[in-house]
């Protein structure tokens, strides 16, 4: 018996339409952009060679994937079983995410032909943190896909083969936790190569792998919160807050290491005055900070009693999963946009296009989202207790039930 | 080489060692441009043959000529007069006084007639019949004019007698005039410079002893081998000049950074020398005018030095700079467009009324939600 269920609801709504209008959008500039190059469509240049397709579509949009990845952590490594109904949500959303990072490399990159190399032995280049990047991303697009074969298997009712599955699917579980946390801090560690690039504020060195993962874990949890919230609010009219009040109180604690992780790193790097020269990198780092900061606070008043007076509950949560999602974004946009400096005379603002393909790739993202919620079993089942976290489903998911 | 007690002797007597007396010969055939073969020959030269007897004559001048030549080290000043030429009149360097001095000018000319060399340092007064310089009780044109009559070549030495300098530009009071312009039947070597570099002077004077011959003169009579090149074209500022970085006033940016000194008056580019090369002071690290930020002003050259204000812009003998230069760093890029921004702004907006109104509605739906499961309870 499964936790999950179908959504039985129309295919085609308002909202589907609307994204799928923004997708053709992006489809029909993706193709200008493989026709006429990346010029044609982008305001990228020699001194900013990664524009926003690399700092959303793959940076942040991968980060924003790390649903599954922060799930799998707690469900499985810390054997946090009453979390498990959330699981198959975030791995779809995790799929969505990774799947059009790694399409939005190879779309970002000017020779895309030559893509399939990264795979070729003969022409990897073992120092080389984009490597560790592409094949790690690669492998876990797949690992994300075998995780999420179970949803299928139930839909088309292949109860023999699901057995099987199930018998191996630990293995892939195993490795789908070990690759997120490779290439999540080797997205950080890009940072370290552009060297003095990169504005001091956001230049932490050998910290940047380190931020980077925990910022994309912590995202991870709050992207859960995220999607949950909108799926009940928008789809199931059923709280699901039980469900995920929990992962606010980890996401606290995480957001709180960040930050002591970041100041830590400006004051050993003696930064701290690069945050008061009124600079607009330091109106962007406060900016950033604040994002970061404000969830904390939320989070921890989040703890008291349900009946006192407010926000409630699910509010509260949705709003600082809301600021830590802008917050990471923001922290990656900071470290790879606007405190990078290539040298005098370079400039770079995404193109109307550019920003365009962008919002496509999202619109794909939830019209892909939406549709797969309603054709596979995906969403937990509703239960009948209400406000009680960890009521729950205590006793049961262990790792091969997934 | 033949062994030859007399390059022992000679060393001996300056206290040198022979080999220190060869190099230093060789030194100065390299500032000639010569090879080493002519440094071994110059060495045997001063060694063997009779010191030549030099004639220095002072007119309108600052005995800054003769001060430059006391700061040099190779040869110094003592080894050039003591064991080089004989310096048998200088009113600066002489012991001699009065009548005595006079003594000696006359015995040393008459003793070698037609093979002395005649210095003049200063320029020469010719109005109200040359009276605004006077030595012995006679003018410098009368002293000139004696002097010249038996000498072997006649040296200007100095901007002053080489063109005139100070004394001959405006309004020009004693109606001073060079060398060159008093001794017409004469060539004249002008080693201009105020002061000029002594290694310009005693290399010409070297050839002289040497090979009894004058180096080759440029058409404003200047050794070539000093005088051949513009000092813009050795300019260590030189790319600044070429890439558009100019000092505009003296202490801004550009020129304690040791920009181009071309817009505050360095006449470097009108002039010939080679100050940027051979510098001065024998200190290196840039010492000379324009290494320490000072504007060339043109004194080895006729018609700029004394004559030229001192911040007006040189004439580029050679390329003149662009009036507008490519940006070192051309623009790149494209910044934010309104429909980029236009576009940002709807998504960010979108954002913050996507989530108001969520964070609005969820509070709605679990009040409801309470209190149903209150009514229920």
């Amino acid at each position: 018996m499964s936790e999950y269920r179908i959504l039985k609801r129309p295919l085609l709504t308002p909202v589907t339409l609307f994204f799928g209008v923004l997708a053709v959008i992006g489809l029909i500039l993706l193709a200008k952009r493989f026709i006429f190059g990346l010029g044609s469509v982008t305001n990228l240049n020699d001194g900013y060679p990664w524009g926003i397709w690399v700092v959303y579509d793959i940076m942040i949009g991968t980060a924003f994937a790390c649903g599954g990845y922060a799930l799998a952590l707690t469900v499985y490594i810390f054997n946090r079983g009453q979390y498990h109904p959330l699981v198959r949500p975030a791995l779809l959303a995790s799929l969505f995410g990774y799947g059009l990072g790694g399409l939005s490399a190879v779309i970002d990159m000017g020779r895309y032909w030559n893509a399939w190399q990264i795979i070729n032995p003969w022409q990897q280049n073992f120092n080389a943190v984009m490597l560790e990047v592409a094949l790690c991303i690669t492998a876990y697009v797949t690992i994300l896909i075998i995780e999420f074969l179970p949803a299928v298997l139930e839909r088309f009712k292949l109860e023999t083969w699901r057995r099987r599955l199930d018998r191996v699917l630990f293995i892939f579980i195993a490795i789908g936790v070990v690759l997120p946390t490779m290439h999540q801090s080797s997205l950080g560690s890009l940072l370290i190569l552009f060297g003095q690039k990169v504005h001091p504020l956001w230049q932490a060195v050998e910290f940047l792998p380190l931020l980077a993962l925990v910022s994309a874990v912590t995202m991870g949890f709050a992207i859960v919160i995220f999607e949950a919230s909108l799926v009940s609010l928008k789809l199931t009219r059923e709280p699901e807050t039980h469900l995920f009040a929990g992962l606010g109180r980890i996401a606290r604690w995480l957001l709180v290491a960040f930050l002591a992780f970041r100041f830590i790193d400006l004051t050993r790097r003696d930064a701290w005055g690069y945050a008061f020269d009124g600079s607009f990198e330091a109106f962007m780092f406060w900016a950033e900070t604040a994002l970061f900061i404000l969830p904390v606070i939320l989070l921890f008043r989040e703890s008291r009693p349900v009946h006192s007076p407010g926000m409630g509950r699910g509010p509260i949560l949705f709003l600082s999963g809301v600021c830590v999602l802008l917050a990471g974004a923001l922290y990656r946009i900071n470290g790879v946009l606007v405190g990078f400096n290539p040298g005098p005379g370079f400039h770079y603002f995404p193109s109307v296009e550019e920003l365009l393909v962008t919002l496509g790739v999202i619109a794909m993202e939830v019209v892909g989202y939406l549709l797969v919620i309603k054709l596979f079993p995906v969403l937990p089942k509703p239960h009948p207790e209400i406000d009680h976290g960890k009521s729950a489903a205590t006793s049961q998911a262990p790792a091969a039930q997934a | 080489m033949p062994k030859d007690d007399s390059l022992d002797r000679i060393a001996e007597r300056l206290g040198l060692s022979r080999r220190a007396f060869l190099k230093f010969c060789t030194g100065v055939a390299a500032t000639l441009g010569l090879s080493s073969q002519a440094g071994v020959a110059m060495a045997q030269a001063v060694a063997a043959s009779r010191r030549p007897s030099v004639i220095w004559l002072s007119a309108q001048e600052c005995t800054g000529c003769t001060e430059s030549l006391l700061r040099a080290t190779h040869p110094t000043l003592e080894t050039l007069i003591l064991d080089m030429i004989s310096l048998d009149y200088s009113e600066t360097l002489m012991v001699a006084a009065g009548h005595d001095a006079e003594v000696a000018r006359h015995a040393a000319m008459k003793e070698n007639h037609g093979k002395y060399v005649v210095v003049v340092d200063g320029s020469i007064p010719t109005k109200d019949g040359g009276i605004y310089c006077k030595v012995a009780g006679k003018t410098m044109q009368e002293h000139l004019y004696e002097a010249a009559e038996g000498a072997a070549a006649i040296i200007a030495i100095g901007s002053c007698a080489s063109w005139g300098g100070v004394p001959a530009s405006g309004p020009n009071p004693t109606g001073a005039v060079p060398v060159s312009e008093i001794i017409k039947d004469k060539p004249v070597i002008n080693i201009p410079g105020c002061p000029p570099n002594p290694y310009n002077f005693l290399a010409t004077v070297m050839q002289l002893i040497t090979y009894g011959t004058v180096p080759e003169l440029d058409k404003e009579n200047r050794p070539k081998f000093a005088y051949g090149r513009l000092i813009h074209e050795n300019c260590e500022r030189r790319p600044h000049f070429d890439a558009g970085r100019f000092a505009t006033e003296f202490g801004d940016e550009g020129h304690r950074k040791g920009w181009c000194l071309y817009k505050l008056g360095c006449k470097g580019p009108e002039t010939y020398a080679n100050c940027p090369a051979i510098e001065f002071g024998d200190v290196g690290g840039g010492a000379w005018p324009v290494g320490v930020g000072a504007p060339c002003f043109g004194c080895t050259e006729k018609g700029v030095g004394f004559t030229k204000p001192l911040h007006e812009q040189a004439k580029v003998a050679t390329h003149t700079p662009p009036d507008m230069f490519p940006p070192v760093h051309p623009d790149v890029g494209q910044g934010v467009t309104p429909g980029a921004a236009a576009l940002v702004g709807a998504v960010a907006g979108a954002i913050l009324g996507g989530t108001a109104v969520t964070v609005r509605e969820l509070g709605r739906m679990e009040k409801q939600a309470h209190d149903e499961h209150d009514a229920s309870a």
